[in-house]
């Protein structure tokens, strides 16, 4: 049992976070090979690297997977992109879809799962 | 992690996402909607108290404890490689409402899940939509020991505007929870189309 503030050094923000949102996509930058050989990083570090490598994917499913509190996950995240080895995709506003297609193609993806 | 390693030059594809909340009382069936479509995961959130909770949580003396942990339920819904839309189950208690400010922002639209047995435990979830104009339909789970109540019934109990949606629905089943959804995307549609014409005319 570690206090889940431990592995961001006490941390509970980051400059670049800006209250990252929940469903703020996280994409591993492709120069990006090996993390594990970055000494500064914490292994869960690691592991965001790995699991965004192939999957792309949200702040809340990280947190899921990695069994950590979402603001964990947004300091460690906002590390990496310092490290310009991720990059975070802002999800688009509702107001700035509405315009557009998704939506419907929302309504026919749901219709058909 | 060699298998499976996208090629170089190959990058990955980013989704556009998307959220759409269910929310209401505590034991309406929040859970079970979220798990009838998508796979359910839990979610911690840590809450700083300092910030979050100054006027609930008194930590004079043991300033030690600085966080609160808040569970919620989110699933995944992959629509498309490209599309993915997300659930996030609202935490229950009242005094966990500080959440749902960092929930509502750039949600789609959300659900309030009724239980007619007890109306009531949902008024604060309607009131939180109208208020921050969210768009947001009715989902009035029909648990089978509840009476049937018509949805018009239900609109004026609830006193809600004639133009939000109330959708009879039962939070197991996969095929009712997909209407409730396509009814929120609906209504978000429309309520955006309603509010690009107030501001042009």
């Amino acid at each position: 049992m570690v206090r889940p503030y431990a592995m961001t050094r006490g941390r509970t923000s980051h400059a670049v976070q800006h209250r990252l949102d929940l469903i703020a996509v996280v994409v591993t930058e492709p120069h990006v090979d090996d993390p594990e050989e970055d000494h500064a990083l914490a292994p869960e570090h690691v592991r965001i690297v790995e699991l965004c490598r192939d999957t792309p994917q949200s702040v809340a499913e990280l947190g899921a997977e990695l069994d950590l509190p979402v603001g964990v996950v947004r300091v460690l995240v906002g590390d990496l992109v310092d490290e310009e080895m991720v990059h975070v995709t802002r999800p688009v506003p509702p107001a700035e879809l509405v315009d557009e297609s998704i939506l419907r193609d929302v309504i026919n993806g749901l219709r058909a799962l | 992690m060699i298998l499976g390693r996208t090629e170089r030059g190959k990058p990955p594809v980013e989704p556009v996402t998307l959220k759409i909340l269910v929310a209401g009382g505590f034991g309406v069936g929040k859970t079970t909607c979220v798990g009838a479509v998508s796979e359910i995961k839990p979610l911690r959130t840590e809450e700083v108290l300092t910030e979050a909770g100054r006027p609930f949580d008194d930590t004079s003396g043991v300033e030690s404890k600085s966080t609160t942990t808040v569970a919620m339920d989110f699933g995944r819904i992959t629509l498309r490689e490209d599309l993915v839309l997300y659930l996030f189950g609202t935490p229950g208690q009242d005094r966990f409402w500080f959440l749902w400010d960092e929930l509502a922002t750039g949600a789609l639209g959300a659900v309030v899940l009724a239980d007619t047995r007890r109306l009531e435990d949902c008024f604060a979830a309607v009131d939180y939509f109208e208020r921050r104009s969210i768009p947001f339909v009715i989902g009035v789970n029909c648990f089978e020991d509840a009476a049937r109540y018509p949805p018009e019934t239900v609109r004026r109990a609830l006193d809600l505007d004639p133009d939000v949606p109330v959708v009879l629905c039962d939070a197991r089943q996969r095929e009712s929870v997909k209407e409730v959804l396509v009814a929120v995307v609906r209504h978000a549609m429309a309520y955006a189309a309603e509010h690009r014409q107030a501001v042009t005319t």
